[in-house]
């Protein structure tokens, strides 16, 4: 299991590097002169030098990727140029307000998908079932962006129940983690009728109703446990759809996280803070589904004795 | 049973081919069946309620929303159908050396597919975005590319198949260059999966671009893209919120309609994944 884990996290480095090559190149090779752009067209030539030598723009692309590699393995993300600050501390202040959308996002995609994909496998072409397929549907089309207005016009401005925006309480988070969880809820969902359907084909769960399990038992013990591999795969994957719709969520709902910093990292044109920000997200895409692999040995044993 | 009478018979997918056809006829007849330019200000009128003189209402300029909406329907399907193209084209391309070439080539290749692949797609179009600048080419140059490792998996994938089978063998033991056997061998056997690809593709490529305009990143004012309506509406939502949802119930109704078609044509196509998710 240890190797296993080690074999892994190296995995991830080649990963971590290339994003940020990708990342630095896309950069790179932007029309114009980057400096100019981030400091307007009246900077003075001082300004300008001044910059230029802070950012190594005068060094070619391959030794400044190799400078930033060095720089962030001892931890050194840069200063990003609008506020001049670190950009390892703006990432600390803004790291867990994501976190937190994200993971409440998650749950609530498992909890409801996961339900509501076994209600309609363990009741096919039912009512229900057709009103989670139709739901599941319209979750996958609507935009992200959409639905949190829609859900801000009900709920706090016509019945008044929730605030607008902002972070803080518990009544602030409500709208901005249903909104992002809304498409992974129709994602989990659909997988999980598929896969419970698929289990419930199983010869075994033929031979356990046979022998006289009961039926919860039969689904619980026996089909959830085996059904849960794809569904866990499928989270994972998810998760990172969830980060990329956190950058949405934010910004419709004042929700000072790293996809709000992001995006305001873009307008101002502040690539450390860009570079930084999309750092973080990879990296902990990379965690997750590190994550994800690992327990799917807890699941199953049969991946453990080969891993 | 041919694919089109088991397309006929997914009651669904023909709602979703009727919303296409529709969307399809706003964005050619635009000028035509739009009852306003929707450029048009008229400031005393600006966020007039749905119903009346505008239908839908007018927004933050006084412009109608229904014109705007119909108008935005071209930027949708244009970039959408573009995207879509330089996906497939990129992918076929990348598709076909991976598969041909093989060895350390293709193991290398492949492995930054599946990083792409893996990685949060907004975010990767994020980030070309942010290298391109916004606009409506950047736009479609940003969502093109989020296709491009799709198509390459399913492009290099068939290859390897094919090229272990005999006649692909033959040709090219004959000397067939390899774009004669990607024209004549591969590209047919490919195109039902591209083409239910392509369409599944189109949803969601106009859920990115909105995503993008509604950002500010992607098509910029005044053009009417229904992404950059619903930020617009988003300053005046508390005041009048028709401005910022109605546009977005067009993004909706749009996605809806080719991933309807899309899985109908999957399950028309190749009735073996019928179902699956």
């Amino acid at each position: 299991m240890l190797t296993f884990i080690l074999r892994r996290l190296l995995l991830a480095v080649p990963v971590l590097l290339g994003v940020v090559f990708v990342v630095m190149l896309t950069i790179d090779l932007l029309p114009g002169d980057a400096v100019t752009l981030m400091l307007g067209e009246h900077a003075t030539k001082d300004a300008v030098a001044k910059l230029r030598d802070h950012l190594g723009l005068d060094k070619p692309f391959v030794v400044r990727y190799l400078d930033y590699v060095g720089r962030v393995a001892r931890g050194d993300l840069g200063r990003s140029i609008q506020q001049n600050r670190p950009v390892a501390a703006e990432l600390a202040d803004a790291w867990p307000a994501t976190l937190e959308l994200t993971v409440a996002a998650l749950i609530l995609a498992t909890g409801v998908g996961i339900a509501a994909g076994v209600a309609s496998a363990v009741w096919p072409n039912s009512f229900f079932d057709a009103l989670a397929r139709l739901g599941s549907l319209f979750g996958l089309s609507m935009p992200i962006f959409w639905t949190g207005l829609v859900l801000i016009v009900v709920f706090s401005l016509w019945l008044n129940w929730l605030p607008v925006g902002g972070a803080g309480s518990l009544a602030h988070l409500v709208l901005p983690a249903v909104t992002l969880a809304l498409p992974s809820v129709a994602m989990v969902s659909r997988m999980t009728r598929s896969a419970v359907l698929d289990v419930l084909r199983e010869d075994y769960v033929r031979t356990a109703r046979a022998k006289g399990v009961g039926e919860v038992w039969v689904l619980g013990r026996h089909t959830l446990r085996n059904a849960f591999i794809p569904i866990l795969t499928l989270l994972g994957l998810q998760s990172g759809q969830l980060m990329g719709g956190a950058v949405l969520t934010e910004t419709v709902f004042a929700w000072p996280g790293l996809g709000r910093l992001m995006v305001k990292a873009i307008f101002a044109r502040d690539y450390v803070l860009l570079q930084g920000a999309v750092l973080v997200f990879a990296l902990a895409f990379v965690v997750i589904n590190l994550l994800v692999d690992l327990s799917y040995g807890l699941l199953d044993p049969r991946v453990g004795r080969q891993g | 049973m041919d694919a089109w009478s088991r397309f006929r018979r997914n009651r669904l997918a023909l709602i979703g081919l009727a919303l296409v056809l529709v969307l399809a006829a706003s964005a050619v007849l635009a000028p035509w069946v739009a009852p306003y330019d929707p450029a048009r200000q008229s400031l005393i009128e600006k966020r007039a309620r749905p119903g009346g003189k505008y239908v839908l209402g007018a927004d933050e300029f006084g412009r109608d929303i229904l014109s705007r909406v119909i108008y935005g329907s071209r930027v949708a399907l244009l970039v959408g159908l573009l995207s879509a193209a330089i996906a497939v084209l990129g992918g076929l391309l990348l598709g076909t050396i991976a598969g041909f070439t093989g060895g350390w080539v293709d193991a290398v290749m492949m492995r930054g597919i599946e990083i792409l692949l893996a990685f949060p797609y907004l975010l990767l179009a994020l980030a070309i975005v942010a290298a391109l600048g916004p606009g409506a080419l950047n736009t479609t140059i940003a969502v093109g590319i989020w296709g491009v490792p799709a198509v390459t998996r399913i492009v290099r994938g068939s290859v390897l198949t094919l090229r272990e089978t005999e006649y692909v063998g033959a040709a090219r033991a004959l000397g067939a260059p390899a774009l004669a056997l990607l024209a004549r061998h591969i590209l047919p056997n490919i195109v039902p999966g591209l083409i239910v690809y392509a369409t599944l593709f189109m949803a969601n490529a106009i859920l990115l671009e909105a995503a993008l305009s509604f950002l500010g990143l992607g098509v910029q004012p005044p053009t009417a893209s229904w992404g950059l309506m619903v930020s617009t509406g988003r300053d005046v939502l508390l005041v009048a919120p028709h401005v910022a949802t109605v546009p977005g119930l067009a993004i909706m109704v749009a996605v809806l309609a080719f991933n309807l078609v899309g899985d109908g044509l999957r399950d028309a196509l190749d009735p073996r994944l019928r179902g699956s998710a």
